[in-house]
């Protein structure tokens, strides 16, 4: 399975990490399928954007590849292994922070540390490196200083900073991002794309990112996938071949808007039907 | 008022309680009001000083009945809670039934905790028990059963056990539930055990008002009512102080929604 996945060049960074085949989920017996007929491959690195209409399964999508949900029909197969339960390797940030309010930023960062291994069993040795590299990440995303502040003491750009951290503390192979921008402000949204983006560029994870944004999803991704309506399927698959590093100021060129558009376009009539 | 925090509007109650019993003493002296109907607070406090040793025994039997009482509803009220919040199953299969518990009268109960234990102590303790333990549960429940979906996705996806999810966040997260609920519990217990003690014990404030009623000295039985009070009170303001200190993370800038 794993070697399929491999690609003759045996160029590291194209090995299939997520691959859907011909995936249906249904939550029950009876109210039809939540996605239907989803068939993908993710590359290792690959930054995906998932967009479409809302109550279109983005996030059942999610819960497929976290190994939360088990497909009613298809495979997924996840670094190499059908996805049979919790993965492990992977890292989720919603559109809720969702701190512990009676943790601290790095009491809330190690909180993934206390549960997934290898670190679990090796916390109580560690601690010292571990939050060392609590507080780099914190730096990282512009949060230096506040490792002792409790959420309530963040604004809430800080708060999904600090998110968004907790999902990376365990090095997961997979960023999943549901909506994570979506309550925030126009300003605040674009800073952390930025944020986002540089995290990508230096640790090179996987990213798949649901949103209903086109813009971030342009801005930010490789490849956008577009999904219809309830029942969820992929109708496009687009390539975002904007050079990287990507700028701000990208957005306001034409060949951006011209991506853009045309996912709207897609998106529309999705929406007509 | 020598408060550590002083705050604007601390000394309101004081003079609120004063202009009351003010108002008490001039219609009891001003309409002559007979003492064997309704004492005046004088006739109330000379009681409480002639009586003092007898009153304090009598408290002391009920303090420590309802706090016996409330200890059991805690450690009950937790263990419900927990088995209610943490299983949805367990939480329809017991919900209804504890509703239906909960809308008996609690005093209903004494009859039949007479018949199996006899008068005294244990039935003022089982009834303090009785009556406060189902806001604890229906707390600890609520504070369970409310986590966040997306929360427990992170920590699942993670491969966390729903023990883990428990420890690390249920727990901590009904923990200013319990202890708003205990501030309820001890108030509810005391009720409890006065309740039982009037008609099955012979020792308690409970048991002290009854005999003075039945004797006519009805400046004793208000002083057995403020005494009752003053107890509920104090405890009251120690789970109050209590649970601002354990939990002062709940009441401090919550408007991120958790």
């Amino acid at each position: 399975m794993l070697n399929t996945a491999e690609t003759s060049s045996g160029d590291a960074q194209a090995r299939v990490l997520v691959d859907f085949d011909r995936v249906d989920l249904a939550y029950d017996d009876t109210g039809g399928n939540a996605i239907e007929d989803v068939s993908l491959s993710i590359r290792e690195g690959e930054f995906v954007a998932i967009v479409g209409p809302s109550g279109c399964g983005k996030s059942t999508f999610m819960k497929l590849v976290s190994g939360l949900k088990p497909p009613t029909q298809g495979n997924v197969v996840v670094d190499g292994r059908e996805v049979s339960g919790p993965l492990k390797i992977v890292g989720m940030a919603f559109q809720a922070p969702t701190l512990l309010p009676w943790r601290t930023a790095m009491d809330n960062l190690m909180l993934p540390l206390e549960i997934v291994e290898p670190y679990r069993s090796t916390l109580k040795q560690k601690r010292g490196e571990y939050e060392a590299r609590a507080r780099s990440l914190l730096k990282t995303v512009g949060l230096e200083g506040n490792e002792n502040k409790f959420p309530w003491e963040l604004s809430g750009g800080m708060q999904q900073r600090a998110s968004i951290c907790r999902a990376l503390i365990h090095q997961p192979k997979l960023l999943l991002l549901d909506e994570p921008f979506g309550a925030l402000d126009a300003f605040t949204r674009e800073e952390l794309w930025c944020v986002l983006r540089d995290l990508w560029t230096e640790k090179r994870f996987t990213v798949v990112l649901v949103t209903h944004d086109l813009r971030e999803a342009a801005f930010l991704a490789d490849t956008v996938y577009v999904m219809s309506k309830r029942p969820g399927r992929i109708l496009v698959r687009k390539e975002i071949d904007l050079p990287r590093p990507r700028d701000l100021d990208i957005t306001y060129e034409e060949r951006f808007t011209d991506i853009v558009l045309e996912l709207r376009e897609h998106i529309g009539r999705i929406r007509k039907t | 008022m020598a408060s550590t925090k002083p705050r604007k509007d601390a000394w309101a109650p004081w003079v609120f309680t004063a202009v009351i019993i003010i108002l008490w003493q001039a219609i009891c002296s001003g309409f002559t009001v007979s003492e064997f109907i309704f004492p005046s607070p004088a006739a109330v406090v000379k009681s409480l000083v002639e009586f003092a040793g007898p009153i304090a025994d009598h408290a002391w039997q009920t303090f420590w009945t309802t706090v016996a009482g409330f200890g059991i509803g805690v450690g009950v009220g937790l263990v419900l809670g927990f088995i209610i919040g943490s299983s949805r199953f367990m939480y329809n299969a017991l919900y209804p039934l504890m509703i239906g518990f909960n809308s008996i009268p609690k005093a209903a109960f004494v009859p039949i905790l007479v018949v199996w234990f006899g008068i005294g102590t244990v039935p003022a303790i089982l009834t303090a028990f009785l009556i406060s333990f189902f806001p604890i549960v229906v707390n600890v429940a609520t504070g369970l059963a409310t986590l966040e979906p997306e929360l427990e996705d992170v920590l699942r996806s993670l491969g966390a056990k729903r023990l883990d999810v428990l420890i690390k966040v249920g727990l901590p997260r009904s923990l200013p539930y319990f202890f708003a609920s205990l501030k309820v519990a001890i108030t509810l217990a005391f009720v409890g055990a006065v309740v039982s003690e009037t008609v099955a014990a012979n020792k308690g404030i409970g048991y002290l008002m009854m005999s003075a009623g039945s004797s006519m000295r009805m400046g004793l039985v208000f002083a057995g009512l403020i005494v009752i009070s003053a107890m509920a009170m104090v405890m009251y303001v120690a789970f109050a102080m209590l649970e601002k200190r354990m939990t002062g993370w709940a009441t401090r800038g919550m408007d991120s929604k958790l």
